[in-house]
């Protein structure tokens, strides 16, 4: 960790993105360890659009730590590229593009992806989009630069939520994952915890405290619609979607201490999972839906234990410190993060599923609710600078570090979501 | 005072009479007053003087047993102290008494560690309270054992004596 920590040291980058519209301040600190140097150019005529679309292309790119990105102004003529020019300048790859206004009041986002080696086009994307989606279409090009040059999908386009508390008022935000175009889902002058995407990213499940008790609900993001998932006598809490979106397994007092149990999306068919005598809580399925990854205290302090998605035996899979909460499994079902205490710290942590290697992914001490990017490369998770609560975000190999922090208020309880169709 | 001022008068007159030869057909000069009728302005006739009568109900009295609703744990504790006991006796009595009253037993712990496992702490207290209560003959219909976990802190500070506030279960009626 002393190692990374000087290399974190060597860049610290603080951007604030898109402006005056800037509703978070993101400081990204590390980089990757094989930065591939990518130029980005200005594209032809951008300025017609609301959104600057390069330097939204220019700052995922750089949040990532797996670029260099090197500035190529701006360049109009994309057919008519030097490509052994910008090689000579260290770019492996250049992203040119244009930008135009059409008559129906939408704009039409053009770019390519050039290859300054083979002298020859990689990508390429034509989108027409309303004002409100240009800055979407920037992350979806975004997406595209980073899979093509790393073969891994980019997570640029998706979305995060998270709650938002300014005294007594709590506020469920869904916003990009650079924290921008920040919207409103719900709103109460009770605690919201524990946001969970729906696979396909229209819902969002979370536990509301508005019936003077933890309930757990599904809120449709598009039509508002709130289905009671869980209201049974005691607490209803810790929903975490099944990867076939109808149904979730939640934890509950209803037997007289906290359980597994899962419930239909509709709020039907409710049926126990875990069986101990102590608490069982925070479930959550492996990408393969087979597993319940989830914290119980049985053996006294809380670790984290795996059991079929129906329950059944439940084996033990965390052994190292005495304090370990919060399991979620990347989607490729290799990694477990989760937040363990040491000597009174609370942190990020990643196993190593087969080879039980641990790493501590943080360096702060009051760390909660990791989530694993869709893409399995990053972690989110909420932490605390002073007395106020933020975000942050970690590459899973901790290279990478970005904070996101806002104006005013405390931010917490962050949920990465899925790939969107 | 009016009947005092009478009896000083008549006494003075009866000691005069003494030190004073006067006639003894001549009755002692004693004007019976009449007590005092009040003679109010028209307009204080309307005068309302407002009397309250005690509740009947002691949930209601602020210097009663039942006000305090609070019980406190120790750190990492989920087991009812001795200063709680009363606490939970007395809203047991109650509840025992008023059959159509019910409660929500809220616990609560202080703000370290993450919001879901502390909701589970939280409930641990609050089932301590319900078991005690239960002990005590209270039926569960009257019970509901909830938690509030980390969220909702009773003192803000980040020190031991904000986090003793806030490792509580607080009896809430329905």
């Amino acid at each position: 960790m002393k190692k990374l920590n000087i290399l974190y040291a060597g860049l610290a980058i603080a951007a604030t993105m898109g402006g005056a519209q800037a509703q978070m301040r993101i400081e990204i600190s590390g980089v990757g360890s094989n930065q591939i140097p990518v130029a980005v150019a200005g594209f032809a005529n951008e300025g017609v659009a609301p959104q600057q679309i390069s330097a939204i292309i220019k700052a995922d790119l750089e949040r990532s730590g797996a670029f260099k990105v090197i500035d190529a102004g701006v360049i109009t003529d994309v057919n008519n590229i030097d490509y052994s020019g910008w090689k000579a300048k260290g770019a492996d790859a250049l992203v040119v593009g244009t930008v135009d206004a059409l008559a129906d009041g939408r704009y039409d986002v053009r770019y390519k992806l050039l290859d300054t080696v083979k002298q020859a086009k990689i990508s390429n994307l034509d989108k027409a989009v309303t004002a409100q989606f240009t800055r979407l279409s920037a992350h979806l090009i975004a997406d595209d630069v980073y899979f093509k040059l790393t073969g891994i999908k980019g997570a640029f386009s998706t979305r995060i939520s998270y709650v938002k508390q300014e005294g007594r008022s709590y506020q469920l935000m869904v916003a990009d994952a650079d924290g921008e175009s920040e919207q409103l889902a719900l709103r109460s002058n009770e605690p919201i915890i524990s946001p969970s995407w729906s696979p396909d990213g229209t819902k969002v499940a979370y536990v509301s405290f508005e019936q003077k008790k933890p309930v757990v609900y599904v809120q449709n993001l598009i039509t508002r619609a709130r289905t009671v998932v869980a209201n049974e006598k005691g607490s209803n809490s810790a929903p975490a979607w099944a990867p076939s979106g109808n149904k979730l397994a939640v934890a509950l007092s209803k037997d007289g201490h906290t359980q597994i149990y899962t419930v239909g999306a509709d709020g039907g068919n409710l049926r126990r999972a875990s069986n101990s005598a102590g608490i069982d809580t925070e479930p959550q399925f492996s990408a393969d839906g087979e597993s319940i990854y989830f914290t119980s205290d049985r053996s006294g302090g809380p670790q984290i234990y795996r059991m079929g998605a129906d329950g059944g035996e439940a084996k033990r899979v965390t052994f190292s410190g005495s304090y370990n909460t919060s399991p979620r499994i990347s989607p490729d079902g290799k990694t477990l993060a989760y937040i363990s205490r040491r000597d009174g710290n609370f942190q990020l942590y990643v196993l190593d599923l087969a080879s039980g290697q641990e790493q501590r992914l943080s360096d702060t001490t009051s760390d909660e609710s990791p989530s694993f990017a869709p893409n399995g490369k990053y972690i989110m998770y909420a932490t605390q600078s002073g007395s106020r609560k933020s975000l942050a975000v970690v590459s899973v190999d901790g290279r990478v570090k970005q904070r996101l922090t806002t104006q005013a208020g405390n931010i917490k309880e962050p949920t990465w979501g899925p790939f969107m169709q | 005072m009016r009947k005092h001022l009478a009896f000083i008068v008549a006494t003075a007159a009866i000691l005069s009479a003494c030190s004073t030869p006067v006639k003894v057909s001549e009755p002692a000069p004693v004007v019976e007053r009449p007590v005092d009728k009040a003679v109010t302005p028209q307009a204080d006739t309307r005068t309302v003087a407002p009397v309250e009568t005690k509740s009947l109900d002691p949930l209601d009295d602020p210097k009663g047993v039942l006000a305090n609703r609070s019980v406190y744990f120790d750190f990492d504790s989920y087991v009812v102290r001795a200063d709680g006991k009363p606490v939970v006796e007395n809203h047991s009595a109650y509840l025992n008494k008023n059959k159509s009253r019910s409660i929500l037993i809220q616990g609560n712990t202080d703000e370290r560690g993450g919001s879901e496992y502390n909701l589970a702490l939280g409930q641990k207290r609050a089932e301590a309270v319900r078991k005690s209560m239960a002990a005590l003959g209270v039926p569960e219909s009257q019970i509901e054992a909830v938690s509030l976990g980390k969220e909702k802190p009773k003192a803000t500070g980040s020190n031991e004596e904000a986090w003793a506030q806030n490792r509580r279960a607080d009896i809430v009626y329905k």
